[in-house]
């Protein structure tokens, strides 16, 4: 399992770049959906956002997921180019997967790379 | 070059073959639209009958039913059709009249209907029965819709939360979905019934309503389901009843006697209209006295009292704070009452409890052969389906490949990874119209695969194996998009 | 005991395993004050009673082959079906099949569901197709819950041509009642509008323009311009469309709808007063995911066979559940495979004669109608096989009288637009002879 420590993550297992604010969702959470088939992106730029919600909506061949805004703030991105691709979320989830950039986005209770690696461990599928 | 099994139709096609023809025109010739009005192609296949005769025939090869075998889809009733139903749907006199003729010309029709909402209201003690919904599905949208329209016609307008058991059908989250009302989750408790701890703190006057499958997607009759309802009533909610279970409970009890104020009828599951690969079905809807002026428009009523040896005169009514129409005509009347009223009129009311009784003592009976192979969850006397753990200590094999297994031995799976609160579950449903020799041969192999799981993993882990087709590449399918074939010279300006 | 095929001795055996006395010992879960109701039904009737019963209910209607000559449509039309048709949805394995869950042992159903989707698609000039709907109207209301869904909720506005069917345009009503949304244009009393009247009601909120190909009244119009003028505030169109007449008739998809959608019962499926029919719904590539209902897609099992599966299947309910654009879970499975059959069995030539028979024969029917005194054509646009009479008396009287001669004159559209009292909406198929329609216009020159 990958997990970069530069970033911040959530139970819900999204990702946060505090250095771009970029957002995405983790390897693990990946590998858990399978297949990624279809992503929609739920906000638009310029949209403000609280932590919680509704970011995106991810289909895989067997789960639909939605993903939750991990910080509070201001879109000042949205990947377009994620729903061409979406089965970059299997291969990249940090890079070519980010979803949206929260500007200046706070993170409340994120996790860091080490205690969400542990999250993860506790957890059974 | 992927292997092409049965060619599709248009690959099948060849320009210039004929099938049926029409025959010539009887009239003078008349003049065509302007030529932007008509259409510059029709790229449709072009064979002869028999071409299309061997190609249906060859894909009906291809499928599993009940007329070919066992069929014990959780959930899902499949049991078998009589064939006397597919003669009576197609008697002229239904076949061959239209939905708008004038009411004098189809009494037939209108009697039928008539007497099909009385049967329904007698068999589960509501007070109106709607026959228009299409399927299960259509049928709780129908109920949803109503029970939203009873609270806002008293002005209770903060109802806005619907509450759902854990183990119900996906269906019933997204009935609710489509008010934009909100779902509230309630547990299982460990015999299967409903959470009433959970329950009563849910229960509030933001609640619209309840929406129970029971017995629910366990195969349990909630053993205290009068306080269910009771608790769900005195916060002034109402009661929605899942009727994908009434094959369970025909002559046993009647949900309205229960306290339910609205439940959807599956004629498709219960009462015999074959599933005919996905459809059509039919979801009749039954009302408590609180909710029959809210059923959607129209409804067959008798429009004038019979007179000696007069019969009434059937028509149309509207109920006073009607949904409105849920369906253009009439509901799936030729091919859904049609058949269910003559599977109705054979049965009567002892052959109905029949019914329930023997499909409850078949599950029962195949429960009891597999509970020292298989983990029962909840373990205890099931209505007329059950749910068990396909999967085995120290093993990788999942429900999946043990139902995979099952079509080695001729047998249709389970219903698998339903209901979602029983992990690997894998839920039997055989109906009553299976005999013993079936059960036991059913039973039997699913022994023989749990063994096979722990001596030979691999074989279920690739199964099917004898089988015409092996395991869908479903990745594939969902990333590709290959939804439509065209005409072959057709291909580059479509692909 | 009707179907059950257990002996009196196996059923002791078996409650002998299961562990209890009698069959009513599995009940005890049930609150006993309610176990085992006396239902007041009629006693069961053996199969040759059933038949004899039946066939008395069914004889006491009058029907359109029969025992009256029928001009009506409105929505369902009575067409001819080719033998074969019936022959296929008559084998077992098509009929007592679930929906194709298991691929490997469902081929036969995948296929016709795949091959239904390309006909669908083929004839209204659209990228894909789904596994079907229960009829035209919901799947018309489905068209509004896909636009609701690829706006996310933020556009509201519906505009609706007030010459889309009555009843789709009720049952639109009844489907979105709770969700808040903004009708415009569904006006009756402007019925002799054209689709470019709407065109003034589009704007930035308006999710979804909705127009009927013939519209109710059987008028064809060109809609490439209102579907512009949608589009370019970003609206969806969609064309509610009877397929015999795209037939013949230029494509909504090459007009540019966003979805088209209608009633396949004329391929193939019997009136049956009124259902079960077929919605076809079928629309571009790009709103596939917010597209309610079954979809079939082609891969290969592990053997390399072509193969077809369920496919996009967590866009449903059993996986998204509140979160799904649709709760809809079956499709017309058997019907779809019906349509198919007609499509096939009559081909692209046998399609097109069924076409121009309707056509011709309703414009004979036109043109005779309207050299009867005080009789004439309500409108001057051009049509396919259905147009609107303008008749001397109300038409409900008119229809009285040609009941009383054996002849269903069509569809009263005073019912459902206050000022048509005197409008008759008549409808001519292949199975109407030139001698049913010479009867016809004979019974309304003598009234």
């Amino acid at each position: 399992m990958n997990t970069p420590s530069n970033l911040k993550y959530t139970q819900s297992d999204e990702w946060f770049d505090p250095a771009t604010g970029a957002v995405g969702i983790t390897d693990y959470a990946q590998g858990q959906l399978s297949d990624i088939v279809f992503v929609e992106i739920l906000v638009d730029e310029g949209e403000e956002v609280t932590v919680g919600k509704a970011i995106a909506s991810v289909e895989s061949v067997k789960a639909s997921s939605e993903i939750y805004a991990p910080a509070a703030g201001k879109v000042s991105a949205v990947n377009k180019d994620l729903s061409n691709a979406p089965e970059s979320i299997n291969t990249d989830p940090y890079g070519a997967a980010w979803m949206i950039k929260i500007e200046g986005g706070t993170t409340s209770d994120a996790m860091d790379a080490a205690a969400y690696e542990k999250y993860c461990e506790g957890r059974t599928h | 070059m992927a292997t092409i099994i049965e060619p599709t139709i248009f690959e099948l096609s060849s320009p210039g073959r004929r099938g049926v023809k029409m025959p010539a025109s009887d009239v003078p010739e008349m003049a065509l639209p302007p030529k932007e009005f008509l259409r510059s192609e029709l790229p449709l296949p072009e064979l002869a009958e028999v071409d299309v005769v061997r190609h249906y025939m060859s894909l009906s090869k291809m499928n599993y039913s009940v007329d070919s075998g066992f069929y014990p889809l959780g959930s899902c009733t499949m049991k078998y059709n009589p064939k006397i139903n597919e003669d009576t749907c197609r008697l002229p006199g239904f076949l061959f009249t239209h939905p708008l003729q004038p009411i004098e010309t189809v009494q037939g029709n209108l009697a039928l209907m008539f007497e099909m909402q009385e049967w329904l209201k007698e068999i589960s003690g509501f007070a109106g029965v709607t026959l228009q919904p299409a399927a299960g599905a259509h049928g709780e949208f129908t109920g949803v819709l109503m029970m939203a329209a009873y609270h806002k016609l008293r002005g209770d307008t903060k109802r806005t939360k619907m509450l759902i058991p854990d183990a119900a059908h996906g269906t019933n989250p997204a009935s609710v979905g489509m008010l934009g009302m909100q779902v509230v989750t309630i547990p299982s408790d460990a015999r299967g019934n409903v959470d009433l701890r959970a329950l009563e703190s849910a229960c509030d006057d933001t609640v619209a309503g309840m929406m129970l499958t029971n017995p629910n997607t366990l195969g349990m009759f909630d053993e205290n389901i009068e306080k269910v309802v009771a608790l769900v009533k005195d916060c002034g909610a109402l009661m929605y009843g899942d009727g994908a279970n009434l094959n369970a409970l025909l002559g046993i009890v009647r949900p309205g006697d229960l306290g339910f104020d609205v439940m959807h009828f599956n004629l498709h599951k219960t009462f015999s209209v074959p599933h005919g690969g996905g459809g059509p079905g039919s979801g009749p809807v039954g009302v408590s006295q609180r909710l029959v002026d809210f059923l959607p428009s129209p409804l067959v009523g008798i429009l004038e009292e019979s007179e000696g040896d007069m019969a009434p005169l059937y028509g149309f009514v509207t109920p006073k704070n009607t949904i409105g129409r849920m369906k253009a005509f009439h509901g799936h009347f030729g091919g859904g009452l049609v058949r269910s009223y003559t599977y109705i009129a054979m049965h009567g009311p002892d052959g109905l409890k029949d019914i329930s009784q023997y499909a409850v003592l078949n599950a029962n009976y195949l429960q009891a052969r597999l509970r020292d192979t298989y983990k029962i969850p909840f373990d205890r006397i099931c209505m007329h389906e059950f749910v068990m753990e396909g999967k085995f200590e120290g093993s990788d094999v999942r429900a999946l490949d043990i139902s995979k297994r099952l079509m080695d031995f001729n047998f249709h799976p389970p219903t698998n990874y339903f209901p979602l609160i029983v992990s690997e579950a894998l839920m039997i449903e055989p109906t009553e119209t299976e005999n013993k020799d079936t059960l036991d041969r059913f039973a039997d192999a699913l022994i023989k695969i749990a063994e096979e799981a722990k001596t030979q993993p691999d074989l279920l882990h690739n199964a099917p194996i004898t089988t015409k087709f092996g395991r869908m590449d479903e990745v594939k399918a969902a990333r590709e998009l290959v939804l439509c074939c065209w005409l072959p010279e057709n291909y580059e300006q479509m692909a | 005991m009707t179907y059950i095929p257990i002996s009196p001795a196996e059923r002791d055996a078996m409650l002998k395993t299961v562990g209890v006395k009698s069959l009513d010992d599995l009940f005890e879960a049930v609150p006993a004050r309610h176990r085992f109701p006396k239902l007041d039904l009629p006693p069961a009737l053996t199969e040759m009673e059933a038949a004899a019963h039946l066939g008395e209910m069914a004889a006491s209607n009058e029907n359109v082959r029969q025992d009256l000559i029928s001009f009506l449509g409105a929505g369902a039309y009575n067409h001819y079906v080719p033998s074969v048709v019936d022959h296929i949805l008559r084998r077992g394995e098509f009929y007592t099949a679930y929906t194709p869950y298991q691929p490997e042992i469902s081929q036969g159903t995948l296929q016709a569901i795949f091959e239904y989707q390309s006909l669908m698609a083929s004839l209204t000039g659209m990228e894909v197709s789904n596994a079907s709907h229960y009829d035209g109207a919901t799947a018309t209301a489905e068209a509004v819950n896909l636009a609701y869904a690829q706006f996310r909720g933020k556009r509201k506005k519906i505009v609706m041509s007030p010459s889309v069917h009555p009843q789709y345009r009720q049952v639109i009503r009844t489907y979105t009642q709770a969700m808040g949304l903004e009708e415009a244009g569904d006006d009756s009393a402007r019925h002799e509008d054209g689709p470019e009247a709407l065109i003034s009601l589009f704007d930035e909120n308006t999710m979804i323009v909705i127009v009927q190909y013939p519209d109710f009244f059987g008028r064809i119009y060109d809609l490439a311009q209102v579907i512009n003028a949608a589009h370019e505030k970003g609206a969806l169109v969609c064309v509610v469309a009877n397929p015999t007449a795209l037939l013949m008739l230029k494509s909504p998809g090459d007009m540019g709808a966003d979805i088209v959608v209608g009633e396949a019962q004329p391929f193939g499926i019997p009136l049956w007063y009124g259902g079960p029919y077929l919605g076809f719904f079928t629309t571009r590539k790009s709103y596939v995911h917010k597209m309610a209902g079954r979809l079939v897609g082609e891969t290969v099992d592990v053997r390399g066979n072509r193969s077809y599966v369920l496919t996009l299947t967590a866009r449903e309910q059993h996986i998204k559940r509140e979160r799904a654009t649709s709760n809809i879970c079956t499709n017309q499975g058997l019907l779809a495979l019906g349509c198919s059959v007609y499509m096939s069995v009559l081909g692209k030539q046998g399609l097109q004669e069924v076409a121009n028979l309707c056509y011709q024969k309703a414009h004979y029917a036109a043109a005779e109608l309207s050299k009867i005194k005080s009789f004439g054509l309500c409108h001057p646009e051009p049509f396919f096989h259905e147009f609107v009479l303008c008749t001397p008396k109300p038409a409900s009287e008119v229809n009285q009288y040609l009941l009383d001669h054996g002849v269903l004159g069509g569809y009263d559209l005073g019912a459902d637009y206050p000022d048509m009292q005197n409008h008759l909406l008549v409808a001519v198929t292949e199975m109407n002879s030139k001698e049913e329609i010479d009867t016809l216009v004979e019974l309304l020159k003598e009234m």
